[in-house]
């Protein structure tokens, strides 16, 4: 099997990487990947990735969470155990709702919080033990590294990134 | 730019209209309601046992309730005569808390120096005008009410029900009209004082050579000395013209409660009052991204004031000592639909309509948000006064419309006035074009 060739062209600031990444959209080549030392404010809507899904599932999990929050304290303040709650022995979850806020409030968020990261990990491919994918570790420091596939027009393709300020141009053999 | 004669236009136009209404349904409602008022009070003195079995059998017909009140008609009968006394004073009181707040957002935004606002800023100024007006007026209604009214706000200002009171007594250090109507003055000064300066240095910067920054570090300096006066003034405001309304009952967060009724409030109407001028074609360089951060802040601080609504809810629920919990007693039993009803309007609404982005971004979704945010915020301020003044004598009817027309007239007309009277784009301020330059 043929192995594809791709270009890295590392940056070192943000804000070239941000010009750049519109210039090459607007070539019309195909950006592989973009290894950030942090996340560049607006970089996923210049890079054309389609809109995030994290909000709603947010959403879902914050609403999973407030049910497990009702349905837990109904179960251990009123049935299992019933407690006379504040001085007012109702032995009714809606009467003593207002002590429960708290706890629904904090499992909504906990809830809600905690999957969302777990969500974004698999979704992201992360998980305990795995090798990391960076193709250059200084992208975890100071520089920004722009993949970008070749095919046979490596030529123009390195000049026109020589022109957006890249500091680094490589051809790398990516093997599949 | 000058703003051109149609949004003055429109501002005299609906502030006539509402006057002219309101003045005719205002008197005469006020003139029922305080001839009544003070008829009775009148009569009440002389002859007490016969007018008051009058007065009683009077109300009988009139109200089906009126049987458990027997003893108390007097009581209910001065209710009555409080309620457009009330009912003027709640309506001064939301649209000088609409100014107020912004004022605080404004100043907090300078304070700051944050980089997304200042397009915004002369809409702010606009909306500020009314701050002076509207929070003399709310005075003037207060001692008045203590003057020439029969005590039909604050119970406190009647020497009569102090002398047999031991708890109010107490408390007469503070709560006597005099140090009221000092204090008052003193609030409102300072808040005009800051006011008229950073609308000064605003203007001057404008107008200033470019590279000179004096007027915007000389604004920036007074801000951080007003936000820290505001906190201050703010909570002995909200003790003062709100809180004593109850003077056995007290809360050591009303302020912040306050604070986040008006926050929100303000923010609200900043947030209508510039797409409506956005509609107009008044501010062009204000877009979507802006609008976006200005409904964040809409839904960050509606579900701040719901943390802060309930945690002063839920602390007295659940100590239920009797006297702090009859605050919450009266507004459960006798107004149980305007008190769930602006929960449900100031926090499960903006929560759900503003949680989505795109949602933020619609002119349209905001204006829907925003009217029922306003509308729940005004029914917060009712809640807070009416309990204690007209009791379970309340509805929302003319009195209460007819107020609202009135000083919502009387605040379109003022910030519109003031709107007109400078650019719409505060070109001179340093930040300006990172402001217009900013995107989501």
């Amino acid at each position: 099997m043929e192995a594809s060739k791709v270009i890295h062209a590392i940056y070192n600031d943000d804000d070239i990487l941000m010009s750049a990444v519109k210039r090459v959209k607007a070539e019309r080549y195909h950006i592989e990947e973009i290894y950030t030392p942090f996340p560049v404010h607006g970089l996923d809507r210049a890079m054309g990735l389609a809109p995030t899904r994290i909000a709603i599932t947010a959403f879902i999990y914050g609403l999973i969470g407030l049910t497990v929050a009702t349905l837990m304290m109904n179960f251990i303040m009123i049935e299992d155990w019933p407690q006379n709650i504040g001085g007012k022995p109702s032995f009714s979850y809606l009467e003593n709702m207002p002590a429960f806020v708290p706890i629904m409030f904090e499992l909504t968020v906990f809830f809600s919080a905690h999957l969302m990261v777990i969500t974004f990990y698999l979704r992201s491919r992360m998980w305990p033990f795995k090798s990391a994918e960076n193709p250059d570790p200084r992208t975890t420091d100071d520089h920004f590294l722009m993949e970008i596939a070749v095919n046979g027009n490596e030529e123009a393709l390195s000049s026109m990134l020589k022109d957006t300020g890249a500091v680094e141009i490589n051809l790398v053999d990516k093997a599949h | 730019m000058i703003l051109g004669a149609l949004g003055v236009g429109y501002g005299f136009m609906t502030s006539h209209k509402s006057f002219e209404e309101v003045e005719h349904l205002l008197a005469e409602e006020s003139h029922h309601g305080g001839g009544h008022g003070e008829a009775n009070a009148h009569h009440a003195t002389p002859s007490h046992d016969t007018h008051a079995k009058a007065e009683g059998s009077h109300g009988e017909e009139a109200h089906a309730h009126v049987d458990e009140h027997t003893k108390h008609v007097e009581h209910v009968q001065h209710q009555i005569a409080n309620r457009p006394w009330s009912a003027l004073y709640v309506a001064a009181f939301f649209f000088m808390m609409i100014a107020l707040g912004v004022l605080a957002f404004y100043a907090i935004q300078i304070a700051s120096q944050a980089g997304w606002s200042p397009v915004l800023f002369r809409v702010m100024e606009g909306i500020t005008a009314y701050l002076l007006p509207g929070a003399i007026i709310v005075l003037l209604i207060a001692i008045a009410s203590g003057t020439i009214g029969h005590y039909n706000i604050f119970i406190w200002m009647d020497p009569d029900v102090v002398a047999h009171d031991k708890l109010i007594q107490g408390k007469s250090g503070w709560l006597n009209l005099g140090g009221f109507a000092i204090r008052g003055i003193i609030f409102i000064a300072g808040w005009a004082l800051y006011r008229h300066f950073a609308r000064k240095f605003s203007i001057a910067q404008d107008n200033a050579e470019p590279g000179d920054k004096t007027n915007f570090k000389k604004a920036f300096r007074i801000t951080a000395g007003f936000l820290v006066f505001f906190i201050y003034t703010e909570s002995m405001m909200s003790w003062d013209w709100i809180m004593s309304v109850d003077p056995h009952w007290f809360s050591t967060l009303f302020g912040w409660y306050v604070f986040a009724s008006m926050f929100v409030s303000g923010i609200t109407v900043i947030a209508l009052l510039s797409i409506y001028l956005k509609s107009r074609g008044y501010l062009a360089f204000v877009n979507e991204n802006h609008l976006h951060d200005v409904a964040k802040f809409m839904f960050g601080i509606s579900i701040f004031w719901t943390y802060l609504w309930f945690s002063q809810f839920m602390l007295i629920w659940y100590s239920n000592i009797p006297e702090e919990v009859t605050y919450f007693i009266t507004r459960i039993n006798d107004y149980r639909l305007p008190f769930f009803g602006m929960v449900v309007m100031n926090f499960v609404f903006p929560l759900l309509l503003l949680m989505n982005a795109d949602y933020k971004r619609m002119p349209w979704f905001v204006v829907m948000a925003g009217i029922v945010i306003l509308a729940g915020h005004y029914i917060d301020i009712f809640n807070m006064i009416m309990p204690a003044t007209v009791g379970d004598r309340w509805f929302i009817g003319i009195p209460e419309i007819g107020s609202v027309l009135l000083f919502g007239g009387l605040f379109i007309f003022v910030v519109f006035m003031s709107l007109s009277k400078a650019s719409l784009l505060a070109k001179g301020y340093p930040l300006m074009k990172e402001s217009e330059d900013f995107h989501y």
